[in-house]
């Protein structure tokens, strides 16, 4: 009983002595932090022009959020489409951080990957590609999308285009085959490869959709819960919206982008995406499908790449409301979102430029 | 003869066509998806470049400034039909895959600058050195980005396999998108390494 507690003791004497040990340590290493958080400071005291607000957001907790916000998405997806999926999230997004490193290392700037902005690049990379690539499609798209579309540019801040779509361009143009490549796990052994909605719209029309999932409802049933092919991350088109929401609520990002981009789709596929004339499209089944819904609340939301003010934001996201729709009815691919937010990206310092807010107390009055 | 080195030599790096005075992009871009075709092109442009120089330098003095420049494209015309002829008549295969681009060299932006900016004010041989030099540093670009495009887009270099068939070839070097990016960054290189040798050179204490 005695030689129990004597045991019980020992351990504990010897965990105090670690502690002072620690503390001691600890003590020793104070100046050190105290010199870390000095030069940490000093990347704060920025002389800028007014407006001198003061708001705790920083770049870190913003792209973190949107993270977050996009995992239940990327958990349904790879749920729906598998361990291939998982493989192609995890390949793009942390391929994305390693490249960020390496190009700011040897750029001589300080390595900001824990600011999660190349993760999140990589994940919406990701989430724009097939489920089954091979897995060097996700890492040749991050290396493009990090070093090319944003590193060459100057880096986080300074690049023009959306470095993930840029990605996700270069590789569809790189291999088209693999791109377009769409599997679905009909059982769990079993792999076929089969169309998106969207292609089948393209090749065979909008009946040959309906027939494809039943009917109406369910077609709309399908993209609403993201049962259906297409991209990893774009076929949950309820986590997406709700994703999106809260991003809306923490004011991250603004209501009238996804609005104005979805709404534009969705009016000009109503008057002209039907066979009997105008107004005869069907609106839902468009909004819906695709990678509308992604890209409309995580593309061209972003902020680097798109206009500043309201008013431009409202341009911006019409203009890739258009051509998307445009891409859709008559161009050559079936889809056109990422497409429509490059071309979209290439005008936004033009749009920043004419659309300039009024100085205070120099506008017209009324 | 150094001073003829230093005429030659500058038309490799220090001015090479495409990579610095950015002249002549558009065969850069369009005639470079494979090695063959790019070599082609540049000793085309080369033979043409030197030839039309040494033209344009013979007859500067008789020249009215006024039509200078209809007479240099009718020089050029000449020389490039010549060239085309020759192709024709000994490559014609490499002379269809070429197709239009044999006759544009006619306005390639590089032979004229060369005619306005070196021959019409030089004496014949270095103003023919000076085209030789244009054309080699012309050529020498043309290879570099024909090497790179045909590698990684076909994974071929002068048609014979280099990368086996575990490399997926990536189109997009095919394409005119991956020759914009790669000749932006060769354009990139080739600024660090001219700068290196500007350097290098002040610090011996030659005039560059």
């Amino acid at each position: 009983m005695s030689d129990d507690i004597q045991k019980e003791v020992a351990p504990e004497e010897a965990v105090q002595k670690e502690a002072v040990k620690k503390a001691a340590a600890k003590k020793e290493a104070v100046p050190k932090e105290d010199a870390a958080n000095e030069v940490e400071t000093l990347d704060y005291m920025i002389v800028s022009s007014s407006p001198h607000l003061f708001d705790d957001n920083s770049i870190k907790k913003i792209m973190w959020t949107v993270n977050l916000t996009l995992a239940p998405a990327v958990i349904f997806s790879i749920y729906y489409f598998g361990l291939q999926a998982l493989i192609t999230l995890l390949a793009g997004s942390l391929s994305a951080v390693a490249f960020e490193a390496a190009s700011q290392k040897i750029m001589k700037k300080k390595i900001t990957i824990d600011d999660g902005s190349a993760f999140l690049c990589g994940l919406l990379l990701a989430m724009c590609l097939p489920p089954a690539v091979p897995i060097f499609v996700p890492i040749v798209g991050s290396f493009i999308a990090i070093v090319v579309a944003k590193h060459s540019m100057g880096g986080l801040g300074y690049n023009i285009f959306n470095p993930a779509h840029i990605g996700r361009a270069a590789l569809m143009v790189s291999w088209p085959v693999l791109m377009t490549s769409w599997t679905t796990i009909t059982t769990a052994a079993d792999v076929t490869t089969s169309a998106t909605p969207l292609n089948i719209l393209k090749l065979q029309g909008y009946e040959a959709v309906v027939n494809t999932f039943g009917s109406q409802t369910e077609l709309y049933k399908a993209l609403f819960l993201g049962l259906r092919n297409g991209s990893i991350g774009e076929t949950c088109v309820v986590l997406l919206t709700l994703g999106g929401l809260f991003l809306i609520y923490k004011r991250i990002i603004d209501w009238v982008v996804p609005v104005t981009m979805i709404g534009t789709v969705g009016v000009l596929t109503w008057m002209f995406g039907g066979t009997n004339g105008i107004l005869s499209g069907d609106p839902l089944f468009h909004m819906m499908a695709g990678g509308l819904i992604i890209g409309a609340f995580f593309m061209a939301t972003d902020m680097v790449t798109t206009p500043i003010t309201r008013k431009g934001k409202v341009i911006f996201a019409a203009g890739a409301g258009i051509i998307t729709v445009l891409i859709r009815l008559l161009g050559g691919y079936p889809e056109g979102v990422c497409y429509s937010i490059l071309l979209m990206n290439c005008v936004t310092p033009l749009i920043d430029r004419y659309i300039q807010p009024t100085l205070y107390g120099r506008g017209e009055i009324g | 003869m150094k001073r003829y080195w230093d005429i030659f030599s500058k038309g490799l790096v220090l001015e090479n066509p495409i990579f610095v005075l950015a002249l002549s992009l558009c065969p850069a871009l369009a005639v470079t998806t494979s090695v063959v075709n790019a070599l082609t092109m540049g000793l085309t442009v080369t033979f043409v470049i030197s030839m039309n120089n040494l033209i344009v330098s013979i007859f500067r003095n008789w020249v009215n400034p006024k039509v200078r420049v209809p007479i240099y494209i009718t020089s050029i015309a000449t020389i490039v039909t010549v060239a085309e002829l020759l192709l024709k008549a000994f490559a014609p295969l490499l002379y269809k895959e070429l197709g239009i681009y044999l006759s544009l060299v006619v306005v390639f932006a590089i032979i004229l600058a060369r005619a306005e900016v070196f021959a019409s004010k030089n004496r014949p041989v270095p103003s023919f050195i000076d085209g030789f030099g244009m054309g080699a540093g012309f050529t020498l670009a043309m290879l570099i980005v024909g090497v790179i495009r045909e590698l990684f887009g076909n994974g071929t270099i002068l048609g014979y396999t280099v990368l086996g068939s575990w490399y997926p070839p990536a189109l997009i070097f095919i394409m005119a998108p991956g020759a914009f990016i790669l000749i932006g960054y060769l354009v990139g290189a080739w600024n660090i390494w001219s700068a290196r040798i500007e350097k290098a050179k002040g610090e011996r204490g030659e005039t560059i």
